[in-house]
């Protein structure tokens, strides 16, 4: 499903021309391997890499050394056109929503499927119910200006799932969120992980970790100090009921 | 795969990042310069075949001392000359003027005074020695006349073989040059066009930098994305292109009218739309509708290579 094995990775300097001179390492020595269906936390200090390890795996940088293959594909050698097809199966919550200002909170949600160049009918069959299902289908219209910190988020973890990924990565999802949403979105993260979707949560939010028990990712100093084991498969949740 | 997109479906907010003001009147400012290049062109080649097909197929002979003896003494030196023309192959017709009809053309310069006034009108007889002219034309430019000359010359030494031949060869390597000046002036405007169109993309890939990561970081290939791009300015380019076509259409058809006699057309009389529009020549009638095609073409061309060129930076 996923696998690191001693992955590097470098920011160049001047915005990803070639030739710029390479920045300093940012994580180093990464290797660990998660089966289709596991579910992870991805806990650490701020600094410590966790953005830039969510980075690879949605497919923002690619490693600088080292080895990655997410979801069947070597994507440290397969060609750049061999990676957007890999990003539609990848869905991301960002910490900051990362929505699109001049679109509405429905066109937000619709736009992995349109991208896809799935069927009009049924982008608009998904996307309503699954705003239904987040509470937003009063402000299907609205823009995410128009929206509160909370709401846009929903919006946003609407669109990470809306294409049913097969890895669903999420950094802070719970930020901007009360305990009941926060608790509401942690259902819908198991029940993605329920239904075979690989799940990496990155947080700070120990209470939220501590609720809901599960194999954890942990990273300081780019570099992987625990989890790096063998990865599970599904069925991650002890007890069947999560650990709640 | 058929897209299902909503029509006004704009994900990369290029409404606003391609605007619809700048652009298209800059390319409306191209096609008026290319519709009136592409007008020089196709008017200076109308009025070379033209000329070439008048004057290049004529030519003029002056014999002096027309009614004297040829050198063969058996007839008169015009008529000597006149013989030898109508025998020659690719001489159409040989018409010696009349007294009459040089005394037409010679008026304007010389005024009556050439004229004995005869006692009667109509016995109007030319009062000093003006060489016989005769007006050839021949089936088709481009004939090698310097045998006939030659002939011309050992029956009636002294006469004058006017080929206007040299003169439509000197207007014809004057239309060519002009043609080429207004084929560069097109590649010219379509170059500036590209150019305009390359860096308005430009500028609109940095403002919608943010939505284009997205775009592509949610799957969104180097195809879709420098598609949308293409699209828009395809779009754009079109509309200016046409509206420059328009604003040059009053102008062509004043200058075609003007044209006209030079290309054996006579101006008419009643100034009726029809007889305007009528007046442009057919071949600019299909250039204009290239004009919007033509800038279309390049700003699909441009948004895509600049687009698909900047994607190269994401991974």
């Amino acid at each position: 499903m996923l696998r690191f094995e001693a992955v590097g990775l470098r920011y160049e300097r001047s915005g990803g021309r070639a030739g710029a001179p390479a920045g300093p390492e940012i994580l180093h020595d990464i290797s660990f391997r998660l089966e289709a269906g596991a579910f992870r936390w991805l806990l650490g200090p701020s600094g410590a890499g966790k953005t830039s390890l969510l980075r690879l795996l949605y497919l923002a940088v690619r490693p600088t050394r080292g080895r990655l293959t997410l979801l069947g594909t070597d994507v440290t050698t397969a060609p750049r056109r061999a990676l957007p097809p890999l990003r539609r199966r990848i869905g991301v919550v960002f910490q900051d929503f990362r929505l699109l200002p001049h679109l509405s909170a429905f066109d937000n949600v619709a736009l992995p499927l349109r991208i896809a160049g799935r069927p009009e009918g049924q982008v608009r069959a998904d996307v309503g119910e699954l705003l239904r299902w987040v509470g937003l289908s009063r402000h299907l219209e609205a823009r995410p200006a128009e929206l509160s910190g909370g709401e846009q988020q929903r919006v946003a973890i609407a669109r990470a799932v809306i294409a049913r990924p097969a890895l669903l990565l999420a950094d802070e999802p719970t930020g901007n969120l009360d305990d009941g949403q926060a608790e509401r979105l942690m259902q819908l993260f198991k029940e993605m992980n329920r239904i075979g979707t690989t799940v990496i949560v990155a947080t700070h939010n120990e209470r939220l970790v501590g609720r809901h028990l599960a194999p954890a990712l942990h990273i300081a100093n780019g570099r992987l100090t625990g989890g790096g084991g063998p990865g599970g498969g599904a069925g991650e949740w002890p007890g069947g009921e999560d650990g709640e | 795969m058929i897209s299902l997109r909503p029509a006004g479906f704009d994900d990369l907010g290029l409404r606003r990042a391609l605007s619809d003001r700048m652009l298209p009147l800059l390319v409306a400012a191209m096609a008026f310069l290319a519709a009136l290049a592409m007008a020089g062109w196709i008017g200076t080649a109308a009025l070379s075949r033209h000329w070439q097909q008048g004057a290049g197929a004529s030519l003029t002979v002056q014999v002096p001392q027309a009614s004297e003896l040829s050198a063969h003494r058996d007839q008169t030196r015009l008529a000597a000359v006149l013989a030898l023309l109508t025998g020659t192959p690719g001489v159409a017709s040989a018409h010696a003027l009349s007294d009459q009809e040089l005394t037409d053309l010679l008026k304007p310069w010389l005024g009556q005074g050439i004229l004995y006034d005869g006692t009667e009108r109509g016995t109007e007889r030319l009062a000093m020695p003006i060489p016989a002219v005769i007006a050839v034309r021949l089936t088709g430019p481009g004939a090698d006349l310097e045998p006939l000359a030659r002939r011309i010359a050992d029956a009636a030494p002294g006469t004058l073989v006017e080929d206007h031949g040299v003169w439509i060869r000197r207007l014809a390597v004057l239309a060519r040059s002009l043609q080429a000046c207004a084929g560069l002036a097109l590649l010219l405007v379509a170059g500036v066009a590209a150019a305009v169109i390359a860096v308005a993309t430009r500028a609109g890939l940095l403002t919608r930098r943010e939505a284009i990561e997205i775009v592509h970081g949610l799957g969104g290939t180097d195809a879709y994305i420098a598609g949308r791009f293409a699209a828009r300015a395809t779009w754009l380019a079109a509309i200016g292109a046409a509206g420059g076509a328009l604003v040059a259409l009053p102008i062509l058809l004043t200058l075609a009218r003007m044209a006209a006699p030079f290309a054996g057309e006579p101006g008419s009389a009643t100034d009726t739309l029809q007889d305007a529009l009528g007046s442009l020549p057919a071949a600019l009638w299909l250039a204009l509708p290239c004009l919007p095609a033509g800038a279309a073409a390049i700003g699909f061309a441009t948004a895509q290579g600049a687009v698909r060129r900047w994607l190269r930076r994401l991974p």
